[in-house]
Parts: structure tokens; C-alpha cells; sequence
């Protein structure tokens, strides 16, 4: 049950020396610093030791999202998020943030589709404190109709701070919700506006009581701190929290094959320039067979990652067509992963020519592959920023906790440098010919010019004077 | 408009509960650094768990000075340096320059171009960046231990034989075009602009840090070499190295990188300005739901006695997140705004106390009068006791945050060494904090917050916003 840590030294200097040799494949796997364990009420641990500076990190990661979201209450888990620094029966109203500061430490939180995730940083000897505030929160919580309502106020201004003030955000939500046919991952996490405007209290408290409980969470613990003195704390903090057998994630809806190739075009005089992107559904590190996601994440990187890419190069250095090129492959999520491209036009170029352009730079690389000198490239970099994160315990805490939260291992986390290196030559041209792929995307294209039948607003700011 | 993706952790989906807008907003009014920005940094007691951190003062042979800190558990490497100037040297007529090198510093050195020196920093892993504040050129570096020469190579060509090709500098003279196109129609980008314009005319603070269409338009290969041999000089220069390397090592680093760079840099004298302006209220009309506000008036600087008082004074009413007023009154108790803060941020030649709000436009009018009231009542009553010893509480306690990577280390060293702060301050940094009196706050908040003098700037369409 409780493996052995090991130190951060030895796990480094096995990626520094894969990164120096030649075949670095074999050295790989032996690479483990995450001590993993299970309290009897089905919480699960990680910790990862950093001794240099006297702080730790401290992640409370749960197994919902707005993924796992009822139909018509869109936004419901980010709120839930905002709520949870409401009140408990220990702690006031708002209390929640201020005790943290007044004990020296940050805090925040963040939602995702699969994850919602609660985190402090605090100096080593107040990781009790927060253990017990978390811990208490996890079950205890309560909502006074007065402040759900003032709370949502502020999750609307979120809303417009984060999309409706910005054409780039509106296109990104149209592609997602364009983009997935049956699966939720197609609400925005944020939630759709006229939704968010009907949260209620009992909204909350019922995705509370139906996933917050220990069995469905992960801590995750790293710093200055050993695995035995978090296991010694956990156990009588985090372990009396009853399991609620109750829990278990709703099945989600899957996509079925996606067969055509979908468009969104968006017109908004706001918008500063031109610009095209594509989102592809391919398979994520769950749901993709072994090293295919590997292959994805090499295969962006080589295609669309930064000024040394096939897209950059052929787009922006050579035909000239675009101001900028790229894009990536995300394949965190739990049910699916994405494969994103984007491009604003060189002035005078038209959208049309840009996607022209940019497929078959796309085709290119699936009739013929990538070099084994991009492919090298490719994986030091990606090695060595494995390494860079270990500096980091906030980003190693991150690291372990999506992971684990979304369904991989330990083991998964700490394999991925060696599984990165195995990609061959011919696994990166088969995940091209097979997920680059038209039909599995959406293409928006965002245009700053007033939709038609709307009346001609200025496009731009004018200025005038109060004083 | 693309965030780059973590290879395994990419979160670009989630939503967090509090924008970490602060270095965000910061940065949008002056550009400075991340580092930089935020709530003025104090520096560090680093409390290490073996004993206090060490900060060696190096020498190179060749006369260029450092500070080190050893540490040899991570084999890694990260520099930081930095040169006085930033963009408030951008020569009249250039505005953008140094704004346009930064993004040049990796488009070919020596003898290799772009793609080959973009290839060559991605084949050894290394970590490059440039970034420009008002008063300063930053430059960060990254290398693992078994790359540390190659490495090193580039950032001395990058530094000191950059091509400047014509084809990259065009090339990426029109990603800086589309970039101010973007930014003409992005609330945050126009009302930081706009905030600086009002506050300092005929400064070189009020004019556009990125430039504008017509001056980025107009700068040569040559602007950028003349713009990088007035400002990378030794005289200036500061560096700080934190990481797997001992002192002798770095010393023949530091001449390898930096022996080269002219010895005495050619400053314009920059004048000692404050924000003053005759409108005190600046609206630009903008077609979005939300309104963005910034507002601002004279702060302390850096070297005024009373700037740690007026640190915590800061933390109170709008730096310390959920524990501070401008939160509890916009936003908990009124859910005018996700996003509203304050901050002190001193420069060079001026000195800010400023902050904003993002509200929808309906509720502007009635968001600036709470935060008015806010500032007016700060400063006929100061805080509480209980307000100050729950600042001192934060700010003291968690000083240990802010040492826990090598890169943050950097940052607050070399943020130290640029303010002339000595080794020790480190050791002194909480005991500053504590030797503030509740009346030291409330007459600082007296002597600051003349809510009358408040300079503030609206995007959007703000409804119902009168005289003031």
C-alpha cells in the first residue's frame, strides 16, 4: 500500500542521463518519486518530497467536473468551486481565504471538465491547519441563499470577463460546443449564460452531496514534508470523514463517429484581425492505445509548436501567408483529447488561401512523416521540461494531481519520459494519417466585420472625455 | 490567442475561482516584468530547512559582478540579469523598440539564422526570454547542467551578435503589427494604454510601450542594434545565478556572456514625473458588455520612508486578495466584480498607487463610488489593529513562499540587487514589516490616498457615469 519514496535527486539525474545518451529508452522506467497510498475510507494520497525550502503544497483534486453537470445547470461545478469559500459550521462566512492569510498562506481553486481542484501553499508546520479546513469543507458545508445569489453575480462577471468580452472566447466556445456531438465536454466550463443566471442554492448543494466525499478525492501533497508524516496526518484528519457509497461518476455520453468535417464562422466587429482555428477529437492519454497519445503530443509539437514547427516554417517563414501559426494536442482529459491549429493571415491573404496553406502542410506530414531529426529534437525538449516542472513543487503537485484525478497512475506519470523516447519514426506518421483528419474536426473562422442584418457599429474604441 | 500546452498537464480548460490578475494588470500598465510586477516584491528571509540561504557575492576575472546561490540538489541552472533602460528609452519617434528586440533575441546570432538558432536552443533544451519593463531589459536563461556550454554560447551570441536579418525583423515585424491590431480591440490592452497616456503626457511613460502601427512600422535592423548597444552595457548590468554551478564557474560564465558588452551604457536622462491629469475621468467607448477600469494617483517610491508602511497599507485596502477591503466590499458583499485590486508600484522616475475593476456597464458608476468610498474612508480612519496584524501575519509569513524554486529565488535576488537592497535584507525583510505602527498606516493613508486626485480610465460603455 505505501511505496517507498525516493528522492527527487535520484529521479532527476535518471532523466539528465537520458537526456545525455544516446539510448536513454532503457534508463527510463526505474524513475519514481511519488509515494502513494489509500486511506480506509478510499481517499487516495500522493506525496512527493522536496526538502529545499520549508513549504508545502497541499491539493484536495475531486472526481467531477462540468462534464459530470445535469443537463440545464451548465456551470454548477465551477460555482460549486466559488461556494465551497463560503461557510462551514467551524468556519464564518468568507472566513475561509482569510484564515489562510492570516496563517501566511496562499490559496485557490479551479474547475475543470473532469477535475475540480482546491489548493494551499503554506509554510510546513501549518499543513495540519489546512488539512482540517479542507477536510471539513469536504462534508460540512453551508449555503445561505443571500450569498449564492451575491456569488453569482460575481461567477456572470466572470463569465463576461473571460467570453463575452472577448470574439477569440465566443469562437472558442462555438468550435467546442460545435465539436462534440453527444459528449459534454461541448459546455464551456464557465456554463452558458442563461443557465448560469438560474443557479440556485439547492443546484449546489446537490452536486455537493451527490460527489464531494473522500472516496471520490485525491490529496496530493508536496515539499518539505515526508510520506510517513502525511500519511500520520491524513489518517486522522481526512480519514474520519465518512465515505458516502452514493458516489460514483454518472456515466457520461460518448461520441459516436464523427463523419463530417463541421464550420463556425463568427462575425464580431470587436475581433482586431482575421483568424482561423481547428479542433480535432482524437484520443487522450486514457482513452488512446499505448503510445499513440505519445505520438500525438511529439507529433504537434513537431507540426505546431513554436517557430521551429512545419506550420511556422511553411506558413510564416517560407510562403509568407500568415503573422503567426500554430497549435497542440491536449491529452489530459478523461473521455477524449484535442488536437487544436490556428492561424491569422498576412495582410492581404485571404482565410480561404490560409487553410489552403495549412492543409497541406497537414497532409505533407501525413503522406510522408516527420525526420528523425524533428523527432529527436522534439523529445529533448519535451524531456527536458520534464525536468524544468521537478523545480516546482506547485507545478508537481499539478502534475500527479490531474493525473491521478482523470484515471492514470503514478506509474503513468513517471513512465511518460521513457514512453516519449520509444516513439518511433513510423508511430508519429500513423497517428498523423489517422487522427489529422478532417471529419473528426470543427473549423471556426472569426471575421471583424458586424454580422449581417446587425447595424453597422464603430468597430473601433472612440474616445471622449468626462471630467 | 493559443496558450502552448503542458505535455501532460495541460489545464486549459479549467476556470479558476480568482483571476491571478494582479501581475496581469500590473504588467498592463507598465509592461514590467512578472517578476516585477505585483505588489512590490520585498525579497526573502529564506528560511531554508538547513539553515538560512547562502547568497555568495561573485567577481568574474574579467570584473563582472553576480550573486549566487548554490544549489546542487537540482541540476539545473537559471540566470537572471537584467540591464537599466527598458522601453522608457525608446528614442522619440521608436516607441517599441525595445518592446520589438525582445522578440528578436532569438531570431539568429553569430553565425546562424534563425531557424538554425531556433533549432539549435530546442536540440539542447536550454530556456531563453526577454522581456522589457519601463526602467529595465530583462533577460532570463535555463539550462541543465549537461548542456551548461552550448547553452551559454547562445545567450552570449544572442546578447552580443545578434543578425538582425532583414527577413526575421520583417517577419516579425508583422506579428507585432497583428499583435497591436488585437490589442486595439482588447478592453484590458486599451485601458492600461490609455490609463499611462492620461496620467503621464510628455513622459516617456505615457507613450505606448509596444509601440504603435506607425512607430513599429517604421524600425529598422539598425533602431534595434543602435537601441541594444546603448543599453546592454556592464555599468548596468546586474545578475544573479541560482542553481548547480560554484562560484569559480560562474565567474568564467559571467565573462563569457557579458565581457564583450560596451562598458558604460548611454541613458537618456528619463525626468522625474508624477500621474497628474487635468481629466480626471477618461471614458473610451468601447461595444462590450463588461467595462474595464483602471484607476491611479501618485504613490511612494521605492527609497520614501514610508513605503513599507504604505506596502501594508496596500495589502489592506486592495493587495491581499479576499482579505482585503476593495474584495470584501466590490465583490463579497456586492458581486460587483470577479476582479478588483489595488497596488503600489514604484519605478524608476514616478510612483503608482493604483488599481482596477472589471464590472458589467450598468454597474460602473456604482462600483467606482464604492471604491472611492473605500480609499476615502482608508484615509480618514486608517485600518484596524486587527486589520494590521492580520497583514503583518500574511506578509511575514508567507515570505517563505517566494523561495521554494530556483527561478523564484532569482527573481527576488535580482529584483534585491536592482533596488541596491543588500545581502542581509533578506534576514531584515520581516522585521521592516513588523516595525510598522497603526499610525505609521493611517498617516501614510492620509498622506496617499487623496481619492480626489484618483485618475481613472473606463472601457466600455458604461452607463450612467456622470461628472465627477
Amino acid at each position: 500500500m505505501l511505496s517507498r519514496a525516493q528522492s527527487t535527486l535520484s529521479a532527476l539525474m535518471v532523466v539528465i542521463a537520458m537526456l545525455s545518451l544516446a539510448s536513454f529508452a532503457q534508463q527510463a522506467g526505474a524513475a519514481t518519486r511519488a509515494s502513494e497510498f489509500t486511506l480506509k475510507n478510499g481517499m487516495r494520497v500522493v506525496v512527493v518530497s522536496d526538502h529545499r525550502a520549508p513549504v508545502v503544497t497541499h491539493m484536495v483534486w475531486y472526481r467531477v467536473g462540468a462534464a459530470d453537470e445535469p443537463p440545464g445547470v451548465s456551470g454548477i461545478a465551477h460555482f460549486l468551486e466559488h461556494l465551497m469559500f463560503k461557510s462551514t459550521e467551524k468556519i464564518a462566512n468568507g472566513e475561509f481565504s482569510k484564515i489562510i492569510s492570516r496563517i501566511g498562506g496562499q490559496d485557490n481553486a479551479f474547475t475543470g471538465h473532469d477535475v475540480t481542484a482546491y489548493y494551499q501553499r503554506v509554510a510546513k508546520d501549518r499543513l495540519k491547519t489546512v488539512m482540517e479546513m479542507e477536510a471539513d469543507r469536504m462534508v460540512n458545508l453551508k449555503l445561505v441563499e443571500k450569498e449564492v445569489l451575491t456569488e453569482r453575480d460575481v461567477i456572470l462577471e466572470e463569465r463576461r470577463s473571460r467570453t463575452e468580452n472577448s470574439p477569440s472566447a465566443i469562437l472558442d466556445e462555438q468550435i467546442n460546443a460545435a465539436l462534440y456531438l453527444s459528449h459534454p465536454y461541448g459546455l464551456p466550463v464557465i456554463g452558458w449564460e442563461h443557465e448560469m443566471a438560474k443557479l440556485s442554492r439547492d443546484d449546489a448543494m446537490s452536486f455537493y452531496k451527490r460527489f464531494y466525499a473522500p472516496n471520490n478525492a485525491i490529496l496530493v501533497v508536496t515539499g518539505d514534508v515526508t510520506a510517513d508524516e502525511v500519511k500520520g496526518l491524513a489518517e486522522g484528519i481526512y480519514g474520519k470523514v465518512p465515505a458516502n457509497l452514493e458516489v460514483k461518476a454518472r456515466p457520461r455520453p460518448q461520441e459516436p463517429p464523427h463523419r463530417a468535417p463541421r464550420r463556425v464562422e463568427l462575425k464580431d466587429p470587436r475581433a482586431g484581425k482575421p483568424s482561423m482555428q481547428r479542433a480535432y477529437v482524437v484520443p487522450s492519454y486514457l482513452t488512446a492505445a499505448p503510445g499513440e497519445a505519445e505520438a500525438l503530443d511529439l507529433l504537434m509539437k513537431i507540426a505546431s509548436s513554436g517557430p521551429t514547427s512545419r506550420l511556422y516554417k511553411a506558413l510564416v517563414v517560407d510562403q509568407k501567408v500568415a503573422s503567426s501559426a500554430g497549435g497542440w494536442y491536449s491529452g489530459t482529459a478523461r473521455d477524449s483529447g484535442k488536437i487544436a491549429i490556428y492561424g491569422v493571415p498576412a495582410d492581404g491573404v485571404g482565410l480561404d488561401k490560409l487553410e489552403v496553406a495549412m492543409d497541406a502542410v497537414l497532409a505533407d506530414i501525413r503522406t510522408s512523416g516527420v525526420t528523425q531529426a524533428e523527432l529527436d529534437r522534439a523529445k529533448k525538449s519535451y524531456l527536458a521540461e520534464y525536468v524544468y516542472e521537478t523545480d516546482n513543487q506547485a507545478t508537481l503537485a499539478r502534475r500527479y494531481g490531474w493525473s491521478m484525478t482523470v484515471g492514470r497512475s503514478v506509474a503513468d506519470v513517471e513512465e511518460w519520459p521513457d514512453r516519449i523516447a520509444k516513439v518511433t519514426l513510423a508511430d508519429v506518421k500513423a497517428a498523423a494519417a489517422k487522427y489529422l483528419d478532417v471529419r473528426r474536426s470543427v473549423t471556426g473562422t472569426l471575421l471583424p466585420v458586424a454580422p449581417e442584418g446587425e447595424a453597422k457599429v464603430p468597430a473601433s474604441p472612440t474616445h471622449s472625455n468626462r471630467s | 490567442m493559443a496558450s502552448s500546452p503542458r505535455a501532460i498537464s495541460s489545464e486549459s480548460a479549467a476556470a479558476t475561482r480568482r483571476l491571478v490578475l494582479v501581475l496581469g494588470a500590473i504588467a498592463a500598465v507598465f509592461a514590467g516584468f512578472a517578476w516585477y510586477g505585483a505588489p512590490p516584491r520585498q525579497a526573502l528571509v529564506n528560511t531554508k530547512a538547513n539553515g538560512p540561504m547562502k547568497i555568495q557575492q561573485v567577481k568574474s576575472p574579467g570584473g563582472v559582478s553576480a550573486w549566487l546561490v548554490e544549489e546542487r540538489s537540482v541540476p539545473l541552472l537559471a540566470l537572471r540579469f537584467v540591464f537599466e533602460g527598458g522601453n522608457a528609452q525608446d528614442p522619440a519617434g521608436k516607441d517599441g523598440v525595445a518592446n520589438f528586440l525582445t522578440a528578436m533575441m532569438d531570431e539568429g546570432a553569430g553565425d546562424l539564422d534563425a531557424q538554425k538558432f531556433q533549432e539549435r536552443i530546442e536540440e539542447i533544451a536550454a530556456k531563453m526570454g526577454f522581456e522589457d519593463g519601463r526602467d529595465s531589459f530583462y533577460g532570463s536563461f535555463e539550462t541543465l547542467t549537461a548542456n551548461r556550454e552550448p547553452a551559454i554560447e547562445l545567450l552570449r551570441l544572442a546578447i552580443t551578435k545578434p543578425r538582425f536579418d532583414e527577413d526575421a525583423v520583417d517577419r516579425v515585424k508583422k506579428q507585432l503589427l497583428a499583435g497591436l491590431a488585437f490589442a486595439a480591440k482588447t478592453p484590458n490592452k486599451i485601458v492600461a494604454k490609455e490609463w499611462s497616456a492620461a496620467a503621464f503626457p510628455n513622459h516617456p511613460y505615457g507613450r505606448p510601450s509596444e509601440g504603435s502601427p506607425e512607430t513599429i512600422g517604421g524600425i529598422t535592423g539598425a533602431d534595434l542594434e543602435a537601441y541594444r548597444k546603448r543599453i546592454f552595457a556592464r555599468d548596468t548590468l546586474r545578475v544573479v545565478a541560482v542553481g548547480d554551478i560554484d562560484a569559480k564557474t560562474l565567474g568564467t560564465l559571467l565573462d563569457k556572456v557579458f565581457g564583450e558588452l560596451s562598458p558604460k551604457a548611454e541613458l537618456t536622462p528619463v525626468p522625474a514625473t508624477i500621474p497628474k491629469s487635468a481629466e480626471k475621468l477618461k471614458v473610451v467607448e468601447m461595444d462590450v458588455p463588461q467595462s474595464v477600469v483602471q484607476f491611479g494617483m501618485n504613490g511612494l517610491a521605492r527609497k520614501d520612508k514610508d513605503f513599507m508602511a504604505g506596502f501594508i497599507l496596500n495589502q489592506i485596502l486592495g493587495g491581499g486578495g479576499f482579505a482585503s477591503r476593495l474584495t470584501e466590499e466590490v465583490r463579497e458583499k456586492r458581486g460587483l466584480a470577479y476582479s478588483v485590486y489595488s497596488y503600489l508600484q514604484p519605478y524608476k522616475h514616478t510612483q503608482v498607487f493604483g488599481g482596477g475593476v472589471a464590472t458589467k456597464n450598468e454597474e460602473v458608476a456604482k462600483s467606482i463610488e464604492v471604491i472611492r468610498g473605500e480609499f476615502k474612508r482608508m484615509a480618514d480612519d486608517g485600518p484596524t489593529a486587527t486589520e494590521l496584524a492580520n497583514a503583518k501575519s500574511y506578509l511575514t509569513g508567507s515570505f517563505a513562499l517566494r523561495f521554494d524554486t530556483n527561478a523564484k529565488i532569482a527573481n527576488q535576488l535580482l529584483w534585491m540587487l536592482q533596488e541596491d537592497m543588500g545581502v542581509d535584507y533578506v534576514e531584515k525583510r520581516n522585521a521592516l514589516v513588523d516595525a510598522v505602527t497603526l499610525e505609521d498606516l493611517q498617516r501614510v493613508a492620509k498622506r496617499v490616498l487623496t481619492v480626489d486626485d484618483l485618475i481613472i480610465t473606463v472601457v466600455g460603455k458604461p452607463k450612467g457615469l456622470g461628472r465627477s
